[in-house]
Formats: structure tokens, sequence, C-alpha cells
């Protein structure tokens, strides 16, 4: 019985520690990949917004992002915005990034959408 | 001792002194600009996002098959800013209340190189060419397109303007200027980088858009145009 508990304990604490691990690395990756159209706040106001005619999900937005679904999120950064309805300006990084990439991106997008 | 004006030893001289200039460079490169320029290949197919993070110029090591020769040689004599954002933007971003702007204050000027250097320089780095093979491959054939269809493909059908500009200050400043394009990269590497940024640089911040012959060829003519109409 109290083998199971340890073993269940440490098994939560791996999960968790896996979970940070993907979303500090889901936080590098938006640093490099995506600030420069959502933000360095994730706000949505990069240095690039200016210039586009359609403005940027802005990712500190809970409402918005809670309404979206993890795989929707997941295939919006691999397929591109045209693969989800929404603009071609949101181009595909599917030969940039890996699945597992795209996966830490979500995990961070959803600490970002709900720290508030 | 012998006299400089012995023909013998001017013709030496002659011989050996665009040689020296070149080993002189390279050790130049190597000593000077590998501390920010990549002058070696990454391992094939390897990306790095720490790489990338503190990346703080672009990498080097297929210069020749990237730039025209002539350009090279007049911007390390006259080095103008080509990214607008340096080379990685994050980096010299910062938040204002009216969105992210360029702190200028962080971005580095490049050195500038006296005549001689310069173009010992250029005959360097024209030498470094990995992807002659890849280059040679390219199928396009430069040709000609209106500005007008060329800039609302650029712009509105492909979204190149988000982070280019084909115009001083018109079009987005996280990757390089646009308008100059053509006059400094050879027209094989702009088809081949537009189809697949990737193949070039494991770690560049341009997606691959999964562009056919005809589009891709379409976009470059643009930039020709471009340098067609500046020039």
């Amino acid at each position: 019985m109290r083998r199971t508990a340890l073993t269940l304990v440490l098994a939560l604490a791996c999960a968790s520690a896996f979970a940070d691990e993907g979303a500090r690395n889901g936080e590098k990756l938006y640093r490099v990949y995506c600030t420069q159209c959502h933000g360095l706040q994730g706000n949505g106001k990069g240095i690039n917004a200016a210039h586009l005619s359609v403005q940027p999900r802005d990712h500190t937005d809970t409402a918005e992002m809670s309404a979206r679904t993890d795989d929707d999120l997941f295939k919006a950064i691999k397929e591109g915005g045209k693969a989800v309805n929404k603009s071609v300006l949101m181009p595909s990084w599917k030969a940039n990034l890996s699945d597992e990439d795209v996966r830490a991106l979500v995990a961070y997008l959803r600490e970002l959408c709900c720290r508030k | 001792m012998k006299s400089s004006a012995n023909p013998f030893w001017t013709l030496l001289a002659a011989l050996c002194v665009p040689l020296a200039a070149q080993a002189g460079a390279a050790e130049q490169a190597r000593e000077q600009c590998a501390a920010c320029h990549a002058l070696d290949a990454p391992e094939p197919g390897t990306r790095n996002i720490d790489e990338r993070l503190t990346r703080k110029a672009p990498p080097l090591y297929y210069a020749g098959n990237k730039f025209r020769r002539e350009w090279l040689e007049s911007w390390l004599r006259q080095p103008a800013r080509i990214r607008p954002a340096g080379v990685f933007p994050p980096a010299h971003a910062k938040s204002t209340p009216q969105g992210d702007v360029i702190d200028e204050s962080t971005l580095p000027a490049h050195v500038a190189l006296p005549a001689d250097e310069a173009a010992a320089m250029a005959d360097f780095l024209m030498q470094l060419r990995p992807f002659d093979d890849r280059l040679a491959a390219v199928r396009y054939q430069p040709g000609t397109i209106s500005l007008r269809m060329g800039q609302m493909n650029f712009s509105k059908f492909k979204g190149c303007d988000g982070c280019h500009r084909d115009a001083p200050d018109v079009g987005g400043v996280s990757g390089p200027e646009l308008h100059s394009a053509w006059k400094r990269l050879q027209p094989q590497f702009i088809a081949s980088f537009i189809a697949d940024p990737t193949a070039w640089d494991p770690n560049t911040l341009m997606p691959r858009m999964e562009l056919n012959d005809a589009e891709v060829a379409r976009l470059a003519d643009y930039l020709k145009a471009l340098q067609e109409d500046g020039s």
C-alpha cells in the first residue's frame, strides 16, 4: 500500500516536472518564434503588429483563449491560420518546429492566457 | 640587396599580394568575424533554439552561395542596416503601452573595412560555398512581373510584408528588408531560400510556405522588379 502511494507521488511529481519543463521550453520557443508578431508580453502587440492588416491574437485574453481547445491551438501553430479559418498572416510552422515544440508552445500559451 | 625595380621581384609581388591578402582575410575572419558570425556549418539538419536565442549576426558559412560579390565588397566598405530590428528581433524590442517598438540603442553598428580589406574579405567569403549542388538544382529562371501584381502577391496573398519591407518604411520589421535583396543576393539563392528557408538555416525565423516553383518565381521576380524600379 505504502509502495503504491509512493509510486503515485513520484509519478505525479515526474508528470508535473515534465509539464514545467515543457512550459519552460515553450517560453523559449515563444520568445524566438512568436514575439515578433504577438509581442514580448504576448498581448498581440509585437514589433510587426503595426504593419499587419489583421492584428495578431492577444494571448493574454483569457476569455478568447479559453474558447480554444489545445487541439485548435496545436493546429493553428502547426498548420497556420488558414487551416483554422483565420488569417494567412499566421504561417504554418511545421517545417520549423517539431510536434513536441508545438505541444510545448500550447502548454506555454495556457500559462500565458490565464496567469492573471 | 635586391632592387625593388627588378621585374622579377615586381612580378613575384604582383602574384603574391592577392594570395597574401586572401590568407590575411581568412585569418581576420577567424579572429574578428567569427565572434558574431558562424563560419562553420552546424551538424546537418540540427536545430538549436539556444543558438537562435543568442545569435548576434547572420551565419556566413554559406556566404559564397548567398551574396553577390560586388554587393558584399561595397557593403563591407559602407555597412548599412539590413535588418531593422537586428538579427534576433526580441533582443532589440521593448514593450510600451502602445505596443512593442525597436530599441534602436541596442542595435550594434557593423565595422567598416578599408577598400583593400573589403575586397580581400569579399574574395574570402565568396569561397565559402558548401551548397553549390543545392543551387545547381534550382529551376528558377528570372522573369518579369508587374510591380502592381508583385506587390499584391507579396502582401495580400502571401503575407510576406508581415515581417519584410518591400520599400523603405513599408512592411514589417523583424525580417531583413527586401527592397535591396536583388542587389545583394544571388537569384538562385533567393528562389531556394523562399522555397525552403529551413534547409539553409535550421534555426531561421522564416516559415516554409509550401510554395510551388511558379509561386516561388513570382516572389523572386518581384524582388527583381523592385530593384529595376529603384535603379
